[in-house]
């Protein structure tokens, strides 16, 4: 076991570094560059200014240099003041040192955001802060109540309830965010006025349900299909089962069948299926939380790649990276250790 | 100023009444379906359970629709009638030219047009991206799964790398105007000329991929018919190097082969994130269908290991890799939507569904009309996609 975990970080540090390279690489194209520049210095800025302002600022340099900075293993330098010729710090609103220093991500320093004009990490923690509030009341909907679903449908296949209810997971699954998104917001905001259509209150007010629940219905609508249908296969399977049968066959009741012998087994596909889930939440979070203001991760995530900020960016990519890998390991883990017959090798 | 209008029973008589070559074009193509039905295999076995018939009226319906647009649709999709800003559902328009069903959106454009042409897009770009990320997602998880070792190792780890990626983060990075310009400063411009851009040397290796994949199929197969390898060798390189000049470097010869760059980007796009998936399907079936007994024969016979993969394996692994299919045009749809919905390579004022609904979702408090036509539009094709493929999967899982 403890081999087999060590080899997994092994690939996923190998992972991190390929993805990080890439999307090192992408946002470094010369467009993206002059994208950033025009950003942080005038709109209407002649060629010779960008390219005085991308040498000034340290975007010349060579790319594995650049890289090596952001990883931690190459100094940082300031940069020359032109008129003075004296160091003065890159980003003097991050309170960055005005000589060169080791500032990566292996000392735990993100960089700084060019957009948001603060910290990476400051920025982040807070925007994951948020976002996790919202999947934790996702989830704390989609969970049982596509369990749920899927058990009542699974328990007797081929049945009225069943067909019902696969039709309607179907259909949850056909809706993406940005649909169910507009429906939900036509009806209860417009129509009925019992919710909020903006989440933006969220942010600093804190979480009511007046302005909560329209995000979470939105997310939690197209997962709960999925998870349903999930559900409902591995519960049909069981319920086909020798075991089963036998209990049927000793006289104990359906209900008591259901709950104590097939639920166990039942429930061990769904478990890997929902881990697996968290990084397709990611999408969603990022059209929900623009779609509704909220400012959480997939709305800092926007707003960087809208903007070409190259260290907030890549932090969000890290980031997504980590949850994603992370999941994965977990299910696996949790696979083996809910079914005795897996091993891992 | 007053505006004629009509009532929502005239709307909806109009509208259906629109679609009427899709009814015609529908009718006789469920009639023959129905009527051959158990001659046309799993095709015929969906008309045997309601899910299945519904998959399949909804999918045509859309797919007819996109192919009669200009005749169906009444304005032109792109056309602005200044008094018509943000008109209700059935407003006539003032010079008599027609009615707006479902009323103007912000910029006085015809909804119901929109979402008629929308639908072009989408059967423009889904259908096909889905079945070339299938042709790379079969010529790599095929070797994967059947060589194992270090071969699976390496194709698994570059097919993991691009899962780990978030969806919206690729999309942000790849479908970006700024990726698209094309750069002359490398060996290759200075050889030949011709600018590069990352979605163009995506899809180059992407149709290239698919072009060497033909070659192998017909290659192994035909090896001993000397007039069939030939013909189909010949063909196959003529087509691939019509559609790679066309589709890629915007110089077909005949000008008939063309496409959006934009298109492309996307197309480069959703090939690139989907066929890891159908990569790690194919590999999963490949190493359950290597162990038969028919594969044993073949390898006995002595075919070649090409041959085994493509004319042995590939067949058998048909009916999931179908199902798969259904589901994944579905989802490639909601993607495209995504990327309309973030404005991410697709112009503004392009009347996808995705774009539509982006647009329309800003003023919801005012006017809801604009937005539910391309909303319930996406929903329905998805939606008979998504009963389709279960239906699918219900037949072939009969036998």
């Amino acid at each position: 076991m403890l081999s087999f975990v060590l080899r997994r970080f092994g690939v996923m540090t190998l992972t991190m570094l390929s993805l990080t390279v890439i999307v090192f690489y992408m946002v470094n194209l010369e467009p993206n560059l002059r994208k950033l520049a025009l950003n942080q210095i005038e709109m209407r800025s002649s060629d010779e200014q960008i390219e005085s302002w991308l040498a000034r600022e340290g975007y010349r340099q060579n790319f594995f240099v650049r890289y090596g900075q952001w990883l931690g293993v190459v100094q940082k330098q300031p940069t020359l003041d032109p008129a003075t010729g004296k160091a003065v710090p890159r980003f003097s609103y991050c309170g960055e040192p005005a000589e060169p220093f080791y500032g990566g991500i292996l000392q735990g320093d993100f960089g700084c955001s060019t957009k948001f004009r603060t910290a990476v990490s400051a920025k982040l923690f807070s925007a994951l802060v948020a976002t996790g509030k919202l999947m934790f009341w996702v989830m704390a909907t989609v969970v049982p109540i596509s369990l749920l679903i899927g058990i009542l449908a699974g328990m007797r296949e081929g049945s009225r309830t069943d067909r019902t209810l696969s039709v309607i997971s179907i259909a949850t699954t056909a809706t993406p965010e940005y649909v169910s998104g507009v429906i939900f917001t036509v009806i209860f905001a417009s129509w009925l006025g019992w919710l909020n259509g903006s989440a933006a209150s969220a942010t600093a007010q804190g979480l009511t349900f007046y302005n909560f629940s329209l995000p979470v219905m939105t997310m939690a609508i197209y997962d709960i299909g999925y998870i349903a249908r999930m559900t409902r296969a591995s519960m049909v399977e069981v319920m086909t089962q020798q075991y089963i049968r036998t209990a049927r066959l000793k006289g104990l009741s359906f209900s008591h069948v259901v709950i104590k012998h097939a639920l166990r087994n039942a429930l061990i596909t769904p478990f890997t299926v929902i881990m697996l889930q968290v990084p397709w939440l990611l999408t969603g979070v990022v059209i929900v939380e623009t779609m509704f203001r909220y400012q959480g991760f997939g709305f800092t995530l926007n707003e960087a790649a809208g903007n070409n900020d190259i260290d907030l960016l890549l932090g969000c990519s890290l980031v997504s990276v980590v949850v994603v890998l992370v999941t994965q390991l977990i299910s696996d883990i949790g696979y083996a250790y809910l079914n005795p017959r897996i091993r891992v090798q | 100023m007053q505006f004629d209008t009509i009532g929502w029973f005239a709307i909806s008589v109009d509208v259906l009444g629109r679609f009427w070559p899709v009814w015609i074009a529908m009718a006789i193509c469920l009639a023959l379906s129905f009527g051959f039905r158990n001659k046309l295999g799993l095709y015929g076995d969906l008309f045997k359970i309601g899910v299945g018939v519904a998959g399949v009226v909804i999918c045509l319906f859309w797919l007819f629709t996109a192919v009669f647009a200009p005749i169906i649709a009444p304005f032109d999709p792109l056309n602005q009638v200044a008094a018509m800003k943000d008109a209700l559902p059935g407003t006539a328009v003032p010079d008599g030219s027609g009615i707006y069903y479902f009323g103007g959106d912000m910029l006085a454009r015809d909804v119901f047009s929109r979402m008629v042409y929308g639908s072009r897009i989408v059967m423009l770009i889904a259908p096909f991206a889905t079945a070339f990320s299938l042709i790379v997602g079969i010529g790599l998880g095929l070797p994967a799964g059947y060589y194992g070792g270090r071969v699976d190792s390496v194709l698994c780890f570059l097919a993991n790398l691009v899962l780990a990626f978030p969806v919206i983060l690729m999309l942000y990075l790849l479908v970006t105007p700024e990726i698209r310009q094309l750069s002359f400063d490398n060996w290759f411009s200075e050889a030949t000329g011709i600018g590069v851009s990352i979605p163009r040397s995506l899809a180059a290796l992407i149709f290239l991929f698919t072009t060497i994949f033909f070659l192998t199929l017909f290659s192994t197969r035909f090896k001993d018919r000397r007039d069939r390898y030939y013909l189909l060798i010949g063909l196959t390189i003529l087509i691939g190097c019509w559609i790679n000049a066309g589709l890629v470097f915007d110089a077909d010869p005949l000008g008939i082969v063309h496409i959006d760059p934009n298109q492309l980007n996307i197309f480069v796009a959703v090939v690139l994130g989907s066929s890891p998936g159908l990569f790690r399907i194919v590999r999963g079936l490949t190493m359950d269908i290597k162990t038969r007994d028919y594969v044993a024969a073949a390898q006995t016979r002595g075919e070649s290991v090409w041959y085994i993969m493509l004319w042995e394996v590939l067949p058998n692994a048909r009916g999931p890799l179908i199902v798969d299919a259904c589901l994944r045009v579905g989802y490639t749809t909601i993607l495209l939507g995504t990327l309309g919905y973030f404005g991410l390579g697709v112009p503004p004022e392009s009347p996808d569904w995705g774009t539509a609904i982006k647009d329309a979702s800003r003023l919801l408090r005012a006017y809801i009309h604009p937005a539910l036509p391309p909303a319930l539009a996406l929903l329905s094709f998805v939606l008979g996609l998504n009963l389709l493929a279960d239906a699918l999967r219900e037949q072939s899982m009969k036998d």
